[in-house]
């Protein structure tokens, strides 16, 4: 099957690209990544479709010159599970700026205490519970 | 018959949407949901009857064969589709029992039964799909709905908590869509009875891309060791039930997906030096980080990394015994496991913290409390006769019967990692059971002869709860029986049944 090097070159990029942003701490930036990783993925079932052909519907194409489409209908489902990651990643970010004024991703607080502990080479002090600290107040001011 | 293998995904879903719409009747959601949910239980064990014959095979909308989406359920599927659908009854009917305030304090009650409704029909639909995109799409309906459930309320532990968790599962998704792409580039189909009998004819470094690609993918969905560090990091914040239901669902549809993929797909070359090698580290450095912690529910999980371990152990050696044994093992760690958090939760209530260092004398205070710790935390460490143990003398005769260096140092790994979760568990016990009560949890809990401690503890959370361990003690009473049916679809996986019953000869 021959396929087509500039989708595959594109695909590589855009995958990286998004790579690079999901290593970020922000998760604004990581949704920006997560996108455009999602669309180089996309890109990529256009090059696994083989070579472009005419629209997949019967009566309109013969048969032979049809590309395929089931790896389109795969796509379809792809930008729709996209559409709703990205609408989630956002409130998220948001409630998380809400919450701390910014929406990067923490580092885990137990696992900093337990390795804190692990280097003053104690028994371990009471531990202090985060518990639940919702006020339903918005932090940041209309 | 067939048409049985579309209804609990469309049960869930129908429950879903009518108690979406009723969200303002919290009473009429519990009833349908618990109805739902009680239906997909009876369906699925009409499944694990039915399969014992022949696998079930429904195509979807009756499109071409191959073309369409095609629902399969063997023993294997019919089996954790049944336990899975038991646990999550009694997760459903133990949120139920907790109290109105609490509900409306720590969940907005009117979305979390369509969430759970739909988790539900998720991990149903990944037991039963044939196909690798339905297995995509069902994974993503769980995960959303997992999303959902995990990040609840909105607080600042969970927004961490879930920022961790959905930013990794995005990463496995879109793997997974890379792996399923390159599969279909390379062969033309996703189907797996398909892809099955036409990955052979691939050159050999194409198939070995392949078969990693998917083992990424669903170990990290698994939480098999290199790729575990999230699961510890995002399950602890949750409420009780969804971590329960988390612990004992989600991890599980991963390693099915590694079994189904690994025997069906890749027979003929089993990664077992690398899922050995994931297997040995799994056990041991998730049940270190266990003992490490003085959080009980954070201690669960990195025991849920570390019994995910066992299940890696029988896939890695690939023989029918071997598998038969991670099968079992499976069916009774997600039961043990969901078990564990729901009395995790029921010690929150009664000691006011899941911290060790704040609990202490609960035994005294609650006798009934500490039995319903005790027996899962026993089965969990694989005690004789509990079923924890019957699973890991599977795994562990068949390693021995294996008798390769790696299949020793399963072996090994499997025998320490129980002692240490023995250690673990009974330093949960020392520490929180035993001793005498400290003034915050008699604050929380009432003194000793309070008359109001009984609220603490309400029937259905209780019931529940001793529902998961009365299976438990089921998979223990009826072990031989079971044992003979994992046996089955444990061979059944080495034998072109799945095939034939997929694409019957002439369909190719």
């Amino acid at each position: 099957m021959p396929a087509n090097l500039t989708l595959a070159l594109v695909a590589g990029i855009l995958i990286a690209c998004g790579v690079y942003l999901i290593t970020e701490r922000s998760l604004s930036r990581i949704l920006v990544g997560v996108v455009l990783a999602s669309n180089g993925v996309n890109i990529l079932f256009l090059v696994a479709s083989g070579p472009a052909g005419g629209a997949p519907i019967i009566g309109l194409t013969p048969a032979a010159l049809m590309s395929d489409p089931l790896p389109q209908a795969m796509v379809l489902t792809a930008i729709v599970i996209t559409l709703s990651v990205a609408a989630f990643v956002m409130t998220m970010a948001y409630r998380s700026f809400q919450i701390n004024g910014n929406d990067e991703v923490a580092d885990d607080i137990e696992d900093a205490r337990i390795a804190a502990l692990a280097e003053a080479d104690l028994t371990s002090e009471t531990y202090e519970d985060l518990g639940f600290s919702d006020t339903g107040e918005d932090v940041v001011s209309e | 018959m067939n048409n049985l293998l579309a209804v609990p995904t469309l049960l869930c879903l129908l429950g879903a949407a009518v108690t979406f719409v009723a969200g303002r009747h919290p009473a009429f959601q519990r009833a349908v949901s618990v109805t739902a949910v009680a239906a997909v239980c009876a369906v699925a064990g009409l499944l694990v009857w039915l399969t014992d014959t022949a696998p079930l095979v429904l195509w979807v909308g009756d499109w071409p064969k191959t073309l369409g989406i095609v629902l399969v359920a063997d023993r294997l599927a019919a089996l954790m589709l049944l336990v899975a659908a038991l646990v999550s009854l009694a997760v459903l009917v133990y949120s139920t029992g907790q109290d109105e305030d609490e509900m409306r304090r720590e969940t907005p009650v009117s979305i979390f039964h369509p969430t759970f409704l739909l988790l539900v029909a998720g991990v149903s639909n990944a037991f039963l799909a044939g196909d690798l995109f339905n297995l995509f799409v069902s994974f993503e309906l769980l995960l959303f709905a997992s999303y959902v459930l995990l990040t609840m309320g909105g607080t600042e532990d969970r927004i961490r908590a879930g920022s961790v968790y959905v930013v990794v599962n995005l990463v496995s998704s879109s793997l997974f869509l890379v792996s399923i792409a390159s599969i279909y580039a390379a062969t033309g189909t996703v189907n797996l009875a398909q892809l099955a009998l036409r990955l052979g004819d691939l050159p050999v470094e194409v198939r070995g891309v392949l078969q990693v690609m998917l083992l990424a993918v669903f170990a990290i969905k698994a939480a098999v060791f290199p790729l575990s560090a999230w699961l510890p990091h995002s399950y602890p914040t949750a409420p009780a039930p969804v971590t329960a239901v988390f612990a004992g669902l989600l991890t599980k549809v991963g390693v099915y997906a590694i079994i189904r993929t690994q025997t069906l797909l890749f027979q003929a070359e089993p990664l077992t030096l690398l899922l050995g090698v994931a297997g040995v580290a799994t056990m041991v450095i998730g049940i270190l980080g266990a003992i490490a912690q003085t959080e009980i529910k954070r201690m669960l999980s990195f025991t849920l990394v570390s019994h995910i371990g066992y299940m890696i152990f029988g896939v890695a050696l690939a023989t029918p015994a071997a598998l038969a044994g991670s099968i079992f093992y499976a069916a009774h760690h997600i039961t043990i496991q969901a078990t564990l958090f729901l009395v995790a939760g029921l010690m929150e209530r009664v000691g006011g913290s899941t911290s060790l260092d704040r609990l202490g004398g609960l035994a005294k205070l609650s006798p009934l409390l500490g039995v319903l710790f005790f027996i899962p935390a026993m089965n969990l460490a694989g005690i004789p006769p509990l079923s924890g143990f019957i699973a890991k003398l599977g795994l562990l005769q068949a390693g021995v019967a294996d008798g390769t260096p790696i299949a020793w140092m399963l072996v090994v790994a499997g025998v320490a990692t129980s002692l240490l979760t023995l250690y673990a568990m009974a330093k949960v016990w020392n520490r929180a059971f035993w001793g005498v009560a400290p003034e915050s949890v008699l604050e929380s809990s009432g003194s000793y002869d309070s008359p109001e401690r009984g609220r603490l503890l309400p029937r259905l959370m209780v019931g529940s709860t001793m529902g998961l361990i009365g299976l438990a003690l089921a998979f223990t009473f009826f072990a031989g029986d079971l044992y003979g049916y994992v046996e089955r679809s444990a061979s059944a996986l080495f034998d072109p049944s799945y095939i034939a019953a997929v694409l019957p000869e002439g369909t190719r």
